[in-house]
């Protein structure tokens, strides 16, 4: 990285120091930040999607999809979360593979699971066996982030159902009595009054999604957690140019500060949006806002 | 082999008790349900442990954020927010490594790095900082009127915590309190797939769940009886903190009881 960088051996602390945080693999550290980063991106909106749909579904009238709703909400809520991320990710992609081979194969006669094989045709193969290691790496992320959307869906489903009640009730018999259909009430009135209830569990919910991330690491995706394993383990000096004893308590103190910090910014963010969105609204703060601006 | 021979063989397998080899093929339906039950030893055991012990440091610790004094407000809304704002996956993983290095100068240590102790620890200090807020908050919404009638009946110091804030605390804290509890036991599946290393293959619930997930290549068995485990233990959870409501709430009128609402929200 930089031009001192030759022979580390001879650095004083501070140029070693420098030279040594900014190693190829430091710098594959530094990217899964990002992996970190995308992952909140694309699994936040997903998993409201997913929570918008159970929370609709479950204040259904049809009752067989209200069950369905709530079904949803309670099992994935009542049984722990890692258990459900190491579910998932065999069992999606057993249920992809095992959908293309009926696609695919329909002359295959043996069965799906032999004793303890599952054993697809290769045509089937998720990604496929002469795949360059890029679709590997990204199947395994785009079936991170589908199960960590179905688990925190479920977290959100039960925040927006919440919500849906909240909103007061005079408001839907309004709607109703101006000849409003159930569903341009559902669309005109109950949503959007309903992210200033939901708002204060969406929050939350943002924090567990953040603090959630390491377990990236279990679904075998190279996150954070496994480059801090990675570079904090010994070096000898046979193998790296920087040689160092196990550090890798200092690796997670690292990440445990960087989580702390992102945790922290995060809180005073969401807390600037709550007063925003509760300006005008008639919920306790939206009335302490007009007292105090009156 | 039957199924009561399974269990014998198996049923304490989790603690080191029974048969030493692990089922290797044909796994029956009564072996992963043995060996997963067996697993919930250890959940049951961490659970409950941190539980109680965390009970007195979270009382401490909110006591302390309420104090005016700022030596021990300080530490205490520090404690809540290290604890609270970053994940237990990766407190687990530096604990584990922090012992780890502690080891060496002082022997005394070790024991810190197997997970019966060192996992044990960082779940006590991670639901006293949960639990130590949640507390803070029922502090903070104890009705001024019966502090004020304490006062007036010349209570005050300890009399004055014990007989009237203390309960009144409690009383209200509960419901977030179960919520709590049952999201600790739920914590307790990270422990083995975190650094801390499983000896003789005595695993938690869930590295069983795995073990046989990753055997048969087949998830929707194991995972299935975890899933039914916990939910077991979470009912239970919620029974026996609902005797305590009942019991914390027996003065009030019937109409103004809360009854336990349970939501089990939340990961860490």
């Amino acid at each position: 990285m930089f031009s001192f960088c030759t022979d580390p051996s001879t650095l004083p602390d501070w140029q070693w120091m420098a030279c040594y945080l900014t190693t190829t693999k430091h710098m594959s550290l530094y990217w899964s930040v990002f992996t970190v980063l995308f992952l909140l991106a694309v699994t936040a909106p997903a998993a409201l999607a997913f929570g918008f749909a159970g929370a609709s579904a479950a204040r259904s009238k049809i009752m067989p999809v209200s069950w369905l709703g709530k079904g949803y909400i309670a099992i994935v809520r009542g049984v722990p979360d890692i258990a459900f991320f190491l579910f998932f990710v065999i069992a999606l992609d057993q249920a992809i593979e095992y959908l293309r081979h009926r696609a695919l194969c329909p002359d295959w006669s043996e069965p799906v699971r032999q004793g303890n094989d599952f054993v697809v045709c290769q045509a089937a193969k998720m990604p496929l066996g002469n795949a360059p290691q890029w679709v590997h790496e990204s199947y395994g992320f785009t079936l991170a982030v589908v199960t960590f959307a179905i688990v925190f869906g479920a977290f959100a489903a039960n925040v927006l159902f919440g919500a849906m009640r909240a909103v007061p009730h005079a408001q839907l018999e309004t709607a109703e009595a101006y000849g409003m259909s159930p569903r341009q009430t559902f669309w005109r009135v109950l949503v959007p009054q309903m992210w200033v209830y939901a708002l204060p569990g969406l929050s939350n919910l943002w924090m567990v999604l953040i603090k959630a991330t390491p377990l990236l690491f279990l679904l075998g995706v190279e996150d954070l957690v496994y480059w801090a394993r990675e570079l904090g383990g010994i070096k000898t000096p046979r193998f790296t140019e920087y040689p160092h004893g196990d550090w890798r308590m200092w690796y997670f103190l690292a990440l445990l500060v960087f989580y702390l910090l992102f945790t922290r910014a995060s809180e005073v963010a969401l807390d600037r949006l709550m007063t925003r969105l509760s300006h005008g609204q008639a919920t306790t703060a939206g009335e302490a806002q007009r007292k105090a601006a009156a | 082999m039957t199924c009561f021979d399974t269990i014998q063989a198996y049923g304490l397998r989790a603690i080191g008790v029974g048969e030493r080899r692990l089922p290797r093929e044909d796994f029956t339906l009564c072996e992963q349900f043995t060996l997963i039950g067996s697993g919930m030893i250890w959940n049951i055991y961490f659970g409950l442990l941190a539980l109680c012990a965390g009970f007195f440091l979270a009382t401490a610790v909110a006591l302390g954020k309420t104090s005016s004094n700022r030596w021990l407000r300080k530490p205490s809304e520090w404690f809540i927010f290290v604890f609270r704002g970053s994940p237990l996956f990766i407190q687990f993983f530096f604990a584990y490594f922090f012992f780890l290095q502690l080891k060496a100068p002082l022997p005394v240590f070790d024991v810190f790095t197997a997970a019966w102790a060192g996992a044990l620890v960082v779940l006590f200090f991670n639901t006293s900082a949960y639990t130590g807020e949640i507390f803070y908050g029922a502090l903070q919404s104890i009705p001024k009127g019966e502090v004020e009638a304490a006062d007036a009946y010349g209570l005050s110091g300890w009399s004055r915590f014990r007989r009237v804030i203390w309960p009144t605390m409690l009383r209200l804290a509960w419901p977030g309190y179960t919520n709590e509890a049952i999201f600790l036991f739920h914590a307790t599946t990270l422990v083995f797939f975190s650094a801390f290393p499983v000896r003789g293959q005595r695993g938690d619930a869930l590295y069983y769940a795995n073990y046989f997930a990753d055997k048969t290549f087949n998830p929707f068995i194991p995972y299935p009886i975890l899933a039914f485990y916990f939910i077991l233990l979470t009912l239970l959870v919620i029974g026996l903190f609902g005797l305590v409501n009942r019991r914390l709430n027996r003065h009030l009128p019937q109409g103004a009881r809360t009854r336990l609402r349970v939501k089990p929200n939340l990961i860490r």
